[in-house]
């Protein structure tokens, strides 16, 4: 394992430590427990807006800490979720009178830490739980789809309400909205290693990619030969287009995420494939991000999302957001 | 005879040692069909209890298992973090103020725990989780006769047979059940933390 650490034990601590020094205009870090907090926190008669889930996702969730998108942002152990006293710290720091809403991702970690930090919180607590990775059946047979790509959208529409003064009852609305609308899938070309363990967590031969993979390198559904561009898109958009379904006539935002290891050019490419394949289907792309938002530390692949668009969403997504990794109209 | 804060603080070291040394076949046993976290988790969780039972010892078997219980909510993560800590602070709340716990109170404890768990949690026995260990212990444990320690070893004796019986499962929860079938073949790392904790406090009960 050839990585840029010192130990595998401090490797989010010494993270953290760069992070406060690259952005205290935007954030102050707390280490004990570890919480990152918009600077100007808390911001009276706002709501508070935290998240949260392992490291090794970065820039989710630290990175979009700011003006516009999240109040707190609580760091567990490489991939690996926070406890629950790093939350309720997250709430009294950011609470600023209007209670907060915790956007928490479907992981049965993540769900049972924030779970018992909304029964231990003193404010006013909601939770949004996000499931939208259609790679996972949701069945009672399973823990439930993954939040994947759809939580870099959600926090920052629902980032930019709460910035415009929405109350606890309509961000939690419109966060189930958006939860309602937005799909995602991925896929890897090699596996990602976690410090503290030292090998890759599975294997991939040279030939081969891995659909429906999670972003904690966890394995996927399946393996198949690596093929073209083209035919790794649609292997993610298809199921993402019929999940919903999407259709003809529909606006969306079409996020092309990189998984960490995968450059820039190779994400454009399969940005631009995409793009011909949802105009091909009478599917209007309105809004795009691309970049690696959401990542599983040097994972090379790539995940797709897209979010089915109203006139409110388009409008609180094109908000001024001040935050290390997302920022415009500022 | 029944055990007291001190052995019940000595079974709970014997347990920290217990998982140091089985930290990488939990990391393995997890990178199998999870996310390699439970191994490193549980002793990151475990250094912390035994840091705090040198600063702060309690003076009762309950308080031993509440401080185990926070500090475990507090350190772990993952879901480890609050289903351990969720079964040792109804253990806890089980034993009272007892100074000392005698076998129907442990047994009553490990019941505590699993209801606990069952409530935190939501799996059944089946679902490939830490409940297919500890729903045969607490069985066990109840029709148990003699000792604490030859209860809590009948609770061990269970538990290994139940995390036994993981490997042919197909997960129904947590983040193996992403996997589907392909999370057969492999036991359940929160059913092999289980059984390990248990052989531990029943060997330390042995011995005291």
């Amino acid at each position: 394992m050839k990585k840029i650490i010192n130990d595998p034990e401090t490797v989010v601590q010494d993270a953290l430590r760069g992070m406060q020094a690259a952005h205290s205009d935007l954030l102050t870090v707390h280490y004990d427990p570890a919480v990152v907090v918009r600077a100007d926190a808390p911001v009276r008669g706002k709501v508070a807006i935290i998240s949260g889930g392992g490291s090794g996702h970065e820039p989710l969730h630290g990175g979009f800490v700011g003006r516009g998108m999240l109040d707190a942002a609580c760091p567990g152990p490489v991939f690996t979720s926070p406890t629950s006293d790093q939350v309720v710290d997250a709430v009294s720091r950011t609470d600023g009178g209007a209670g907060a809403l915790l956007i928490v991702k479907n992981y049965t970690g993540d769900v049972l830490n924030f779970e018992m930090a909304a029964e231990l919180a003193e404010s006013e607590v909601r939770s949004v739980v996000i499931d939208d990775d259609v790679a996972v059946k949701d069945s009672l047979f399973t823990a439930g789809r993954r939040g994947v790509g759809g939580t870099v959208l959600l926090e920052k529409i629902v980032g930019a309400a709460a910035e415009r003064g929405a109350d606890l009852a309509a961000c939690e609305a419109l966060s189930l909205r958006v939860i309602a609308s937005v799909r995602s899938m991925g896929l890897a070309l090699t596996a990602c290693t976690v410090p503290h363990v030292g090998s890759p967590s599975f294997e991939l031969a040279d030939d081969e990619m891995e659909i429906g993979i999670g972003i904690h390198g966890e394995p996927g559904r399946q393996k198949v030969p690596a093929g073209t561009a083209a035919e790794m898109v649609s292997a993610l958009l298809d199921p993402i287009l019929e999940d919903l379904p999407f259709a003809s006539g529909d606006r969306v935002l079409l996020f092309t995420n990189g998984m960490g290891g995968t450059p820039l050019l190779e994400l454009y490419l399969a940005h631009g494939i995409a793009e011909q394949l949802l105009a091909d289907r009478g599917i209007t792309v309105e809004r795009r991000l691309v970049g690696p938002y959401i990542t599983s530390l040097e994972m090379q692949g790539m995940s797709l999302t897209l979010l089915r668009l109203d006139d409110e969403m388009v409008e609180l997504w094109d908000a001024p957001v001040h935050t290390p990794a997302l920022r415009w109209g500022v | 005879m029944g055990c007291t804060a001190a052995d019940v603080v000595a079974a709970l070291r014997a347990a920290a040692a217990v998982v140091q040394e089985h930290r990488d076949e939990l990391v393995r046993l997890d990178q199998a069909i999870g996310d390699a976290d439970h191994g490193e988790n549980m002793k990151r969780g475990f250094t912390a209890v035994l840091s705090r039972l040198d600063t702060e010892p309690p003076d009762t078997p309950g308080k031993v298992l509440k401080l185990v219980a926070t500090t475990l909510i507090s350190t772990v993560g993952g879901a480890a973090g609050p289903l351990y800590g969720t079964a040792f602070l109804r253990a806890s709340a089980a034993v009272g103020d007892a100074a000392e716990l005698d076998r129907d109170t442990v047994a009553r404890a490990l019941q505590a725990a699993l209801d606990g768990v069952f409530a935190r949690g939501k799996a059944v026995v089946g679902d490939k989780t830490m409940v297919d260990a500890l729903t045969p212990a607490v069985t066990a444990a109840a029709s148990a006769e003699g000792t604490v320690a030859a209860t809590l070893s009948a609770a061990a004796d269970a538990a290994e047979e139940g995390a036994s019986s993981t490997v042919p499962m197909v997960a129904r929860k947590g983040r193996a059940s992403y996997l589907g079938e392909r999370s057969a073949g492999h036991m359940d790392p929160g059913a092999r933390s289980t059984a390990l904790l248990l052989r531990a406090f029943a060997d330390a009960a042995a011995k005291s």
